[in-house]
């Protein structure tokens, strides 16, 4: 059984004129338990509605979306929160960190969402989790204070903090350097495959795309995959993308 | 358990989000609520001194017209005024005092009579006022030096006096020491003087005195055909006294025939009742006021505030917030911020009030005998009149806050 399967499912908006428009047509994508995948197309694609509505921030207009097999349709406002909270780690591309708040306080912050026990460990579990994306001797700095890297790193511990068990990464190298945004996809890679957490990603980077199992191209709110490890394929797209 | 424990830990954290907030935020909390923080200082403290004022006015009236509800009974014959009518008219009012089983009642008598002192620099005739030992306390009196009457004043084999401040002067008493003086009379006698007191509407510069009745009587210090029939001063209960009024009028009227008997309530307790009124209406009003321009002030920034965190919201939404979550949490961010304040202005404004000195304050010549601890109900009424505007204020950026799309706070 699929984690994560969506079938035939379409995004539509109503625009200001009157009319409509299509951000995603029948988009259909099983992925699998511990399965890293990415997505990669042009601006305006749809990748970010695409992630929004795997993440559960946003509701398809059309089709259906499974989550472990669950129909997520008929969920409340509340049991959506809540099993969004639970099941997703969102990992953004301008890190959105909260400002004022240490790296400690801004790991910590997930948990004051999740269980008793969680809220109640928040600040040790917190300062674990950075210690395992190697920003021990940062616990107590503020955001302003770390580097690009250092941030996503954060970024990257306050979406794991609670194991979620599916990793949405919307562009999580797009603010960095080359260098840097190989290193911290490193160290999400890494992770990830540690506690076998699903990845999605979306990304216009071609080589962070390539770091997946499988990778998907979104046109026009049309969803494709491409052949499996072709680099020629993403290649081939990278004048597209 | 984990049933009762969630909602718990939910509030405790939702708590620690709010407070979070105003942690990070207070340079622009701490400004948005200065005007909560003087508005709540101000009506606590007017509140408070208000208090205190009642108490001084209280006192001043319970010393000369007694405490609430203090009826007043006088009966003087029609006809001239002897020795008899007046034991008949004691009688009666002893007796009326006694069938109602009041507590604190006495006789004074109607007016400071004549008794010639024979002071060390010569004598004088000075005004003493005839009492029951109860008037000291149904008059709160507060001895400047020495004590008041006691039930055992009354078995003692000479009188005792409680004088004033002239009085005590001239025979040399202190209250460290007893003073004795000779009063005249038919029967000269040695009297002691037990206590000093200011007694009201009296020349502080010229003798004046107090001396039990019975004393009085014993030794014939107070000619009643001078001064009148005493009156009966009864305290007794607020809610009775409407009700004591009529009958003991009917009562003594029926005992006295030939007599003009009237009863009345003597206390200040209507003129109280105004001061009330204004420190309930006036100041109050004038404080909630005070409070909901603090409170625009609040809204205003707040306002602000959740539009430039729009980000923030959806990134904590993504965490899994609920919309009853995002509301309460801004929400308590409002409330926890006005509750802060107003509990500096509170404890400020109770470090003002019970550290002044006071005695310095007062006019001169006037004295607090229960000088009021700050008034619990007025730190409380201001503390939670901060938080209640806090709710008020944070309603609307917490509608705001809920109101925003998560993908496109996300996006913002």
């Amino acid at each position: 059984m699929s984690a994560l399967s969506l079938r035939g499912v379409g995004r539509r908006v109503a625009l200001p004129g009157g009319g409509h428009l299509d951000i995603l047509t029948g988009v259909d994508l099983d992925v699998a338990s511990g399965e890293h995948v990415a997505v990669v197309g042009r601006s305006g694609s749809g990748k970010s509605t695409l992630l929004n509505i795997v993440g559960l921030l946003d509701r398809p207009t059309s089709g259906q979306y499974l989550l472990d097999g669950r129909p997520t349709a008929e969920l409340s406002a509340r049991r959506t929160a809540r099993l969004r909270g639970a099941t997703f780690g969102f990992v953004f591309q301008q890190f959105n960190l909260l400002p004022g708040r240490t790296a400690t306080e801004n790991v910590a912050a997930p948990l004051l969402y999740g269980s008793p026990g969680e809220f109640l460990a928040r600040r040790a579990t917190a300062r674990a989790v950075l210690e395992r994306v190697g920003l021990g001797e940062r616990l107590d700095a503020l955001p302003e204070k770390l580097s690009g890297g250092e941030q996503q790193r954060v970024a990257l511990a306050r979406s794991l903090v609670r194991r979620p068990r599916v990793l949405l990464a919307d562009e999580p190298t797009g603010a960095l350097d080359v260098d840097t945004g190989a290193a911290v996809m490193d160290v999400l890679e890494e992770l990830v495959r540690e506690d076998g957490t699903t990845l999605v990603t979306i990304t216009h980077d071609l080589s962070v795309a390539a770091r997946a199992d499988r990778q998907f191209r979104l046109d026009h709110g049309v969803l494709s995959e491409l052949r499996p490890g072709s680099v020629a394929d993403l290649t081939a797209h990278r004048e597209t993308v | 358990m984990s049933v009762l424990l969630r909602p718990l830990v939910s509030v405790a954290a939702a708590l620690v989000e709010a407070w979070g907030e105003v942690r990070v935020h207070r340079a622009r909390v701490v400004l948005s609520l200065v005007g909560v923080f003087l508005a709540v200082f101000a009506m606590t403290t007017i509140t408070a001194v208000g208090g205190m004022g009642r108490q001084l006015l209280g006192e001043s009236f319970e010393r000369s017209s007694g405490r609430p509800a203090t009826l007043q009974v006088n009966a003087y014959p029609d006809g001239a005024v002897t020795a008899g009518s007046t034991e008949r008219v004691v009688a009666v009012l002893r007796e009326a005092a006694e069938r109602h089983d009041v507590r604190w009642s006495g006789l004074v008598s109607g007016g400071s009579a004549p008794v010639v002192v024979r002071f060390a620099a010569g004598a004088q005739t000075v005004q003493l006022t005839g009492v029951d030992a109860a008037y000291g306390v149904m008059h709160r009196v507060a001895p400047e030096s020495g004590r008041w009457f006691t039930a055992a004043d009354e078995e003692a084999f000479s009188p005792r006096l409680v004088v004033n401040g002239a009085f005590a002067e001239r025979v040399g008493f202190d209250g460290s020491a007893p003073a004795t003086v000779v009063l005249g009379g038919e029967r000269p006698v040695r009297a002691t003087v037990v206590g000093v007191v200011s007694p009201p509407y009296s020349d502080p510069a010229v003798p004046s005195g107090f001396v039990l009745n019975s004393a009085a009587a014993a030794w014939g210090l107070v000619d009643p055909a001078w001064s009148g029939p005493p009156s009966l001063e009864l305290w007794v209960p607020e809610a009775d006294a409407e009700a004591l009024t009529a009958l003991l009028q009917s009562e003594v009227q029926a005992a006295l025939p030939g007599t003009s008997v009237s009863v009345w309530r003597a206390d200040a307790g209507g003129e109280l009742g105004v001061l009330d009124l204004v420190l309930a209406y006036g100041v109050r009003g004038v404080g909630v006021f005070a409070l909901l321009l603090g409170g625009i002030g609040v809204l205003n920034v707040g306002l602000v505030t959740v539009r430039q965190r729009i980000r923030e919201i959806g990134v904590r939404r993504s965490f899994g917030a609920t919309s009853g979550r995002v509301f309460c949490a801004v929400l308590l961010e409002s409330v926890a911020a006005t509750a802060a304040a107003g509990a500096l202005a509170v404890a400020l404004s109770v470090a003002l009030v019970s550290n002044a000195p006071l005695e310095l304050l007062l006019p001169a010549g006037l004295t607090l005998t229960d000088v009021p601890a700050y008034p619990v109900a007025a730190a409380v009424e201001g503390f939670l009149a901060a938080t209640a505007v806090g709710a008020l204020a944070g309603l609307v950026p917490a509608v705001v806050a809920v109101r925003a799309q998560v993908v496109d706070a996300i996006r913002y």
